[in-house]
């Protein structure tokens, strides 16, 4: 086992840790980094449950490399409220009950915030493509959807 | 995961001395969408990634009305679709790289590296094909250039010796009424491997067609450039008869297999509705150009 030291900065907190060179990057925050936010699902790209934001781009942490994040910025699911604060989608989640077991939530969540990120006002069809990615095997996918909705309005109207 | 070591490359030269150093086992990570996956569950043997996003090459999206498109092998598929010369120009390959995977997926998978993987289904490949697509290659023996539809050789084969590796694909500018169209079949919305991936690319001369390339995905160990189908369409106006005949073609053309994304039966027909659907969709783009 080869160790690596990676620096990088994870919710805007510069972070040091020890990976092992062949942990992903969702390996690396659960297990060295102590940041079990981001769910392992289908570990191959397809569920989304481990979605990050990295360099302001949403990807699925499972198919990045830790060694790749040499110097990079990382959004986590942790990083979204701000103190006791839940974000605007978070609190909307729960009030709308967005969320039935949970475990694909954290992805939804972030995945959520990257695309309000970039879009402020996205149609039902936007989201539900932006959304592809993530898999709720709860099917409960309406009520996530019209949260997302329901917190972009919100949003603008704030 | 098996043992494997990562190594970030410099420069194009940097990369194939780390290529071929590493020999055999050595793999390029561009986006890491496969090969990551490919090296957990352990379906290629992997024991260093070779890291090329950060050569300046690999990345990036450029265009002249000399020159045509340069795209780096490794520049995520986001930044390709939402390239403004290659939404107005190539609009093909938005078709293809924007239903590649969902978001997270394209926020790191590369056209470079869906052509380097060599998936018979690989939804990029059928549309750079029809664009005359050419992948630039680097390697230990210097440069050379290969057209996209020479490039794969088998199911996860091409054409890239030791030490080889795609530094860029490039597209000749579009010709004056032309229009090309990608699409594909499959079961669900979005976030599929495709049963039938096709492209079309059309020229017109007045209201004939004067030239024609037709590309068909997952129907064969590799994708496949279909000049008799091309054939049918070229000279004369585009019709139903036309269309019928290249549709024909192409699904002669197919040589699928039977798996559980679809049966031969399935597939053989739908290379003759996709065939179709590209044709139109191609003169469709070509008119919206004249």
């Amino acid at each position: 086992m080869s160790h690596i030291v990676i620096n990088t900065t994870i919710n805007g907190e510069a972070t040091e840790f020890l990976a092992d060179e062949r942990d992903s990057l969702l390996e690396a925050l659960r297990e060295r980094v102590g940041l079990t936010g981001a769910k392992e699902g289908c570990n191959n790209g397809n569920c989304g449950a481990c979605a990050v934001i990295l360099d302001g781009r949403l990807v699925n942490s499972c198919c990045v490399m830790a060694a790749e994040i040499e110097g990079s910025q990382i959004t986590t699911v942790e990083g979204l409220a701000q103190r006791d604060h839940l974000s605007p989608l978070q609190q909307t989640f729960l009030e709308d009950a967005a969320l039935q077991c949970g475990i694909c939530t954290p992805g939804f969540l972030v995945a959520s915030h990257a695309l309000l990120a970039q879009n402020p006002d996205p149609t039902e069809h936007e989201v539900r493509f932006w959304l592809a990615g993530n898999l709720c095997r709860c099917t409960g996918y309406d009520k996530i959807v019209r949260a997302v909705l329901h917190t972009a309005e919100q949003m603008r109207k704030a | 995961m098996q043992a494997v070591k990562y190594v970030r490359a410099a420069s194009v030269q940097d990369a194939v001395r780390l290529l071929q150093d590493g020999g055999a086992t050595a793999r390029v990570l561009a986006g890491g969408t496969d090969v990551i996956v490919q090296a957990r569950e352990r379906r290629r043997e992997i024991r260093l990634f070779v890291d090329v996003k950060h050569i300046k090459e690999l990345i990036g999206v450029s265009y002249s009305a000399r020159g045509g498109l340069t795209i780096g092998a490794a520049t995520p598929c986001y930044q390709i679709y939402g390239d403004a010369n290659v939404r107005q120009r190539y609009p093909t390959l938005v078709d293809a790289s924007s239903v590649i995977g969902g978001t997270a997926i394209q926020g790191r998978a590369s056209l470079g590296g869906n052509l380097c993987n060599s998936s018979p289904a690989g939804d990029g490949i059928p549309a750079m094909i029809v664009l005359e697509g050419v992948a630039n290659i680097a390697g230990p023996g210097g440069e050379r250039t290969v057209a996209i539809e020479q490039f794969c050789t088998g199911p996860g084969r091409n054409v890239l010796a030791a030490g080889e590796f795609v530094v860029s694909l490039h597209f000749p500018a579009p010709a004056a009424h032309s229009g090309a169209r990608w699409m594909r079949f499959i079961p669900r919305n979005e976030m599929d491997i495709a049963v039938v991936n096709a492209a079309s690319q059309l020229r017109f001369d007045g209201n004939r067609v004067s030239w024609a390339r037709i590309a068909l995905g997952a129907v064969a160990p590799t994708p496949l450039l279909v000049a008799e189908a091309a054939a049918a369409v070229v000279g004369k106006p585009l019709s139903d008869e036309t269309i019928a005949a290249a549709a024909a073609a192409a699904r002669s053309a197919a040589t699928p297999i039977a798996d559980m994304r679809g049966s031969i039966k399935q597939r053989k027909h739908l290379v003759g509705v996709f065939t179709e659907r590209t044709l139109r969709g191609a003169a469709e783009r070509a008119q919206g150009a004249q």
